[in-house]
This record gives structure tokens, C-alpha cells and sequence, in this order.
């Protein structure tokens, strides 16, 4: 039998490593906070680093460029310990646990697969200990399903499908915008009290899941509560190039209304061309899910009189300190009075350093149980929390109305907020579209 | 709700779309005609005709000027273009050029955005063109009436360029066998770097014409690419008539299966360009040795 004799080199080596591990520093896991996720390792140095996957191309550029701000100032002002963020996470002193957050962040076209590459790129070089991102509800159900899969938290984006804390729910993502079914309930009262019963709407939709899903909520509620029909359903995909043949199949029906459901530059584009081909001298335009820059785009001509549903408005800062705040401070910094993706991006993160600070420790089951436990925060729209069943945020839904080229008090001021909806009543049961939330490791 | 006023209305919307269509795709026909370069910067190209048309609109409030600044200005980019990237890639493998010319094209998008950002911008069409008319079957925007018009007429253009001048003749020996025409006395390389400025003002001038139809974003010419590269397969890869019949099928196609199902006119479209590939890979119009 033949031993392979270790050489004195070798023993010194090995010896030597046994010595450098010792060295090492040594982590203590309770036995009740094994690893998982990029937990520990993500805030085992002095910061810790959120990943961002956010449209910079494409139908949801100019959108994903204004949430990015939201979310940058978000962190420098848990850095700076800024009192507006501690408004909403009172236990916020600088960073997060004393940790420096770091934001990185990628393009993701709106696009799935894109968005969860970046991020699965983000979980292997950078440890993040939170995603966040999306614009689109296509992305934001995508992430969810990798964040349980991951075992790293995620807060979506702007997101207003049902899917997105409805059927396509997780353990590991939260929501800040309202459900499509709640912008329906909250401005489906405001216009059958404005335009009456039994009225003919055409929709067009973008087709995937937020467009289907907010079209048949709007439509479900007009037609149960107002008696009113659907005459035509365009259906169209992200980022067509031309609407007019989706126009003209409208303009040949006796529709009073145009529900337009399109987001982003597709709604832009698809508006003008309904006014191109003069749909918008015979019907009026409803938008369910007010888009940001909708009105700076297409011109306050076209816009007044809108009816729309929003999570912000940057005239709330008449009624809340913090959206004052909030304004003056996101426009000395960008130049701009922020649009709605800004403002649901920054609250994002504050409530997500809220449920960690309130947690103590970054490890993510922990974290959930926190963002779970029903804790009430004072934000820009006044008192929300998060609802434990669907990890939805229970918040006012708010019904703007488009202004006149002359009401308008300088150039970005386009919306009159007419009521501040509280979201709770408004709310279908959390199981109502099939959430089931999984496990927490 | 498929009405014979509907049908009518649809088949005359996808007269005038696809009008728009060929022009835009004749420009993509053309370089990959003469030059056998797929010249995927062809919808940054149109792009960045409409923004330098909207910078000609807002120092002159002049519409024609705009038309006139977009496709000069992309004849000018495509003849450097040309002699300074493209001339590079002829001799190179054809993934080479597919690369370079999607990098360009990726470069341009970005550059645009830097300068404008992403919310899109109009230019109004002219005075004269505002507004609707009636056509009895379906009321029209007054512009997009005039689209077709000016798309048939720069169609015509173009044909008696490629097929009733002496350029015209030297292009399409060129294209047949270079070397030979080389061997006449004739300037290849201008003749080339000529044509790819042509194939450049084509896609300038369709995005300056087509700015008041839609809203311009630096990513506009994305999914115009993809349908540009649906109608020259569908009409014949290299064929300039083949563009101008692939465009109206195009069109009509989009048009058309709208009415039965909105949600399915693109599918539609892909599963006609399958179908043609299937039994006739060449194209509609082409020629099978220029498959």
C-alpha cells in the first residue's frame, strides 16, 4: 500500500490556511436565521445595495426614468436621515441598521426576461437585500415569481394589474399602487355620476396582464353598477407603432366613451391618433390608470375635462406636508414636479426601511413577518398599511380631473384633484383573485 | 360589427398605412439591394429623420423646410455612414454587418435620447393639412390623406431614379456583378456610397413625413424595423417593387384582420411572411438567385 507522504511545504501550507480561516472573521447564525437569499452576506459590510430593474428604453422610457429619481432620492435621504423619509419610517436615523444603502440599476425595456436577468445579475455581484422595479405588470409578476424563488425581497414598482398581489402574489413581494380593480371602483362611482346609466364605451387595451386586467374591472363595474356596454375592445401590443386601424374600428361603432387602458408613449400615441381621426369630437376620453407625463405629452387641450384615476398628484402638497415635502424637495434635486412613479417608488422604499428597521435585522422572513404586522405609516397620501393576505398597501386612490389650458397655474399643473378616495372600502377580499403567498423560506 | 362601411373604411386605412410602409422599407430594399448589407440602423435612420426635421420645425416653424432638413441631413449621415463604417463591413461576413450596423443603430437611439430625452415630441402637420375629411365612408385625418399622396409620389420618384436614369442603370449592374462595372471606368465606391446616402434620405424623408402621424421617441424606429423587415420579405428581399407591394399587404393585412380580431393583426402578419417563405422563400417579387 502505497501513502502519499505529505511534504513538509504542504503541512505548512495547510497549516497556514487553518490559520488564516481562524482569523477570519466568524458569523454566529441563530439557529433561527439560517442563510438564505443573499442573507447574510448582503449586510455583512458597512451598506447595503437595493437593485433597481426599471425601463430607460422603449414604450416606458420617460416613465422609468422619473420612478429611478423617486427611488435615488428615496436613498439619499435615508443616508442623510432626511425628516421626510422618517415621517414614513419613524425609526430611521442614517441608512438603513446604520448600513449605507447603494442603489444599482439596469434597463429593462419593460421587457421580463430582461428585467429578471439584471436582477439575477444584481443577487450574484452586488448581494442586494431588496429589488425593486418594474413599470410594467408583465415585470412585476416575472419578479415576483424570482424574488420567492431567490428568497430576496422585492417592491415592485409601478405595477396596477390584479395579477401583480392577485393571483401572481408572493411571500417576498409587496405592492404600493392599488390594485386596477380598485382604480375602477374608485372612479366607476365618478363617472356614472357625471355621464349617467346605460352609456356605450369602446376600450382599447394593451395586451398583457395589467391591460386585461384593469379593462375588465372598469368594464365589470360599469356594467353592473351603470348599466353601461362595452361596444368595441381594441386590443393591441406593447408598443405598436400605429393605432389607426384600432381607431377606425372605433370610430365605426356608436361608442360615447374612449376608455383608453394603453400606458406610457402607447397611450400617448394612441390618443392622438383617436383625436387625429376625430374620435374625441364625438366621445370623451376616460383614462383609468392616469399615466405619468400623459398631459405634459399630449397638451392640456386634449386633457381636460379627463377623468382618471392616480396614486399622486403633485397638488396633494395643498393637503399634505409631505407631498409638499416631497415636491420641493424631488424638484430642486431634478428640475420637475414629480409625477406618480416617483412618488409610489420613494414610499416604496421607505416602507421597506420601515419594516426592516421595525425588524432589526435584514433577514427577509423576518423582514416579511414586520411588513406584515399591520404597522400604520403616515405617507404623501396620507395613512396607509400593508395588508398581510395579499402584501397589497391599503391606500387612498386619488380622482383628478384634467384642467383647461386656462385654469392652469403654470405649465405642469394639468390635474385637479377631486377627491382623495379612501382605498380600504374599496378593496375586494385579498383571496378575491386567487392569492396564495407561499413560504417564508 | 363587421360592416361593409367598416370593411371599406379598414381597406382604405390600410391603403394609406401601408403607402407609408413601402416608402420607409424601399430605403431597407435598396442598400440591401445594391449593397448586400441588411442595414439594421434602418429604423435609427428613420427616427433620426423625424428629430431632424423637428429641429429644422422648431427654428422655422416650416413644414416643408422640416421635410427638407430630415432627408438631407440623412443623406449627408448615410454618406458618412457609408464611408466611414459601412465600406469596412462589404468584404466581411454578413453577421459583421448585421452587428455593426444594429451597434449604430443602438448608438443613435442613445445619442437621441441624451439630446431630446424620452417624451415624445410632435411636429404638427401644416395648416392646410389639419384636421379631417370626409370620404363618405369613413371621416380621414386630412394629413394622413396627404401622406399617401406624398408616399406615392416619392415612390415614383424613386422608380424612375433606379430605372429610367443612367444611375439608375449603373445601381442595378452593380448589383449584378461590380466587378464588371469596375472594369467600364466606373466609380464603384461613390456609386455605392450614392446609393447608401439614397437608401438613407428614403428612410429620413418617411420619418419626417410620417412625424405629424405619430409622436417621435428615440424608440419609434424599433418596431418599425421589425415590420420593415416583414414587408421586404414578404415582397422580395432586394426588390424595390417588391417593397412597394409588400408595404400594401402589410397594411391591408394589419388593417383588415383588426376588424375581426385587434389582438391578432400582428400575428397575422408574421404568419403571412411565414406562409411566403414557406412557398416562395424569394419573396413575392424577387429574384431567386438574390434570396
Amino acid at each position: 500500500m502505497n501513502f502519499i507522504k505529505p511534504s513538509r511545504r504542504t503541512v505548512l501550507q495547510a497549516g497556514g490556511a487553518l490559520a488564516a480561516s481562524a482569523a477570519l472573521p466568524r458569523f454566529a447564525f441563530a439557529d433561527d436565521m439560517p442563510p438564505i437569499g443573499t442573507w447574510p452576506a448582503g449586510s455583512q459590510g458597512s451598506s447595503v445595495t437595493i437593485g433597481a430593474a426599471v425601463p430607460l428604453t422603449g414604450t416606458y422610457a420617460a416613465q422609468g426614468a422619473d420612478e429611478l429619481k423617486g427611488w435615488q432620492l428615496a436613498v439619499e435621504h435615508l443616508n442623510s436621515g432626511d425628516e421626510l423619509i422618517r415621517a414614513t419610517s419613524p425609526k430611521t436615523t442614517k441608512g438603513v441598521l446604520g448600513k449605507e444603502v447603494k442603489i444599482v440599476y439596469a434597463d429593462s425595456a419593460a421587457k421580463p426576461a430582461q428585467a429578471v436577468q439584471a436582477q439575477g445579475k444584481f443577487i450574484s455581484d452586488d448581494k442586494i437585500v431588496l429589488m425593486t422595479g418594474s413599470t410594467s405588470s408583465a415585470v412585476a409578476v416575472a419578479t415576483n415569481h424570482f424574488a420567492q424563488r431567490e428568497h430576496v425581497l422585492y417592491f415592485c414598482g409601478i405595477s396596477g394589474s390584479n395579477d401583480t398581489t392577485g393571483k401572481d402574489c408572493v411571500r417576498y413581494g409587496f405592492r404600493q399602487d392599488f390594485y386596477g380593480q380598485t382604480a375602477a371602483a374608485a372612479i366607476g362611482p365618478v363617472l356614472i355620476k357625471a355621464f349617467g346609466k346605460n352609456r356605450k364605451a369602446a376600450y382599447m387595451t394593451p395586451d398583457y396582464t395589467y391591460g386585461h386586467t384593469v379593462t375588465k374591472a372598469m368594464n365589470d363595474y360599469l356594467t353592473s353598477q351603470g348599466g353601461w356596454t362595452m361596444v368595441t375592445n381594441q386590443v393591441s401590443p406593447l408598443g405598436a407603432p400605429d393605432y389607426s386601424n384600432y381607431v377606425t374600428n372605433i370610430g365605426n361603432t356608436d361608442a360615447e366613451f374612449l376608455i383608453n387602458v394603453n400606458w406610457g408613449h402607447d397611450a400617448v400615441l394612441s390618443t392622438q391618433q383617436a383625436k387625429q381621426f376625430g374620435l374625441l369630437n364625438k366621445m370623451k376620453l376616460v383614462v383609468p390608470y392616469q399615466i405619468p407625463f400623459l398631459a405634459k405629452e399630449l397638451g392640456a387641450e386634449t386633457t381636460q375635462g379627463v377623468y382618471a384615476a392616480t396614486d399622486f398628484w403633485w397638488t396633494l402638497e395643498d393637503q399634505n406636508p409631505l407631498a409638499k415635502q416631497f415636491v420641493e424637495k424631488f424638484q430642486a434635486k431634478f428640475g420637475y414636479r414629480p409625477e406618480w412613479g416617483a412618488e409610489s417608488a420613494y414610499t416604496s422604499i421607505a416602507l421597506w426601511a420601515d419594516g426592516v428597521e421595525r425588524a432589526g435585522t435584514f433577514y427577509p422572513p423576518a423582514v416579511i413577518k414586520a411588513l406584515e404586522a399591520g404597522n400604520h405609516n403616515n405617507t404623501m397620501v396620507g395613512d396607509c398599511y400593508i395588508r398581510a393576505a395579499d402584501h397589497q398597501l391599503v391606500r387612498p386612490v386619488i380622482i383628478v380631473q384634467g384642467k383647461k389650458p386656462s385654469d392652469m397655474k403654470n405649465p405642469e399643473d394639468y390635474w385637479q384633484v377631486l377627491e382623495v378616495v379612501p382605498g380600504a372600502p374599496l378593496m375586494q377580499a385579498p383571496d378575491a383573485f386567487g392569492c396564495k403567498l407561499g413560504d417564508y423560506t | 360589427m363587421i360592416s361593409w362601411s367598416n370593411f371599406l373604411s379598414q381597406f382604405f386605412n390600410g391603403l394609406a398605412s401601408g403607402a407609408l410602409l413601402a416608402l420607409i422599407s424601399s430605403g431597407l430594399t435598396i442598400i440591401y439591394g445594391t449593397l448586400g448589407v441588411l442595414n439594421l440602423a434602418h429604423g435609427a435612420m428613420f427616427m433620426l429623420g423625424g428629430y431632424a426635421g423637428y429641429v429644422a420645425f422648431q427654428a422655422t416653424g416650416s413644414f416643408l423646410i422640416a421635410v427638407i432638413v430630415g432627408s438631407l441631413f440623412l443623406v449627408l449621415f448615410g454618406v458618412i455612414f457609408e464611408f466611414v463604417i459601412i465600406r469596412r463591413f462589404y468584404s466581411r461576413p454578413p453577421e459583421d454587418q448585421l452587428l455593426v450596423t444594429f451597434g449604430v443603430g443602438m448608438v443613435l437611439v442613445e445619442l437621441v435620447r441624451w439630446g431630446f430625452g424620452s417624451l415624445s415630441l410632435t411636429v404638427p402637420p401644416p395648416a392646410w393639412a389639419m384636421g379631417v375629411t370626409p370620404l363618405g365612408f369613413m371621416i380621414y385625418p386630412t394629413y394622413r390623406l396627404v401622406v399617401l399622396g406624398i408616399a406615392a409620389v416619392a415612390l415614383a420618384v424613386l422608380y424612375f431614379v433606379l430605372y429610367r436614369t443612367r444611375l439608375g442603370m449603373i445601381v442595378r449592374a452593380g448589383i449584378e456583378d461590380s466587378t464588371m462595372v469596375g472594369m467600364l471606368g466606373i466609380n464603384v465606391d461613390r456609386v455605392f456610397m450614392l446609393v447608401f446616402g439614397i437608401g438613407a434620405m428614403a428612410a429620413g424623408f418617411a420619418g419626417i413625413v410620417n412625424a405629424p402621424v405619430v409622436s417621435l421617441t428615440p424608440d419609434m424606429g424599433d418596431a418599425i424595423l421589425v415590420q420593415t423587415f416583414v414587408v421586404v420579405v414578404i415582397g422580395g428581399v432586394g426588390s424595390f417593387p417588391g417593397a412597394i407591394l409588400g408595404g400594401l399587404i402589410a397594411g391591408e393585412i394589419l388593417s383588415v384582420t383588426s376588424m375581426f380580431n385587434p389582438a391578432y393583426s400582428e400575428v397575422m402578419l408574421f404568419a403571412v411572411m411565414t406562409l411566403v417563405l414557406l412557398l416562395r422563400p424569394q419573396g413575392l417579387l424577387g429574384l431567386p438567385s438574390r434570396e
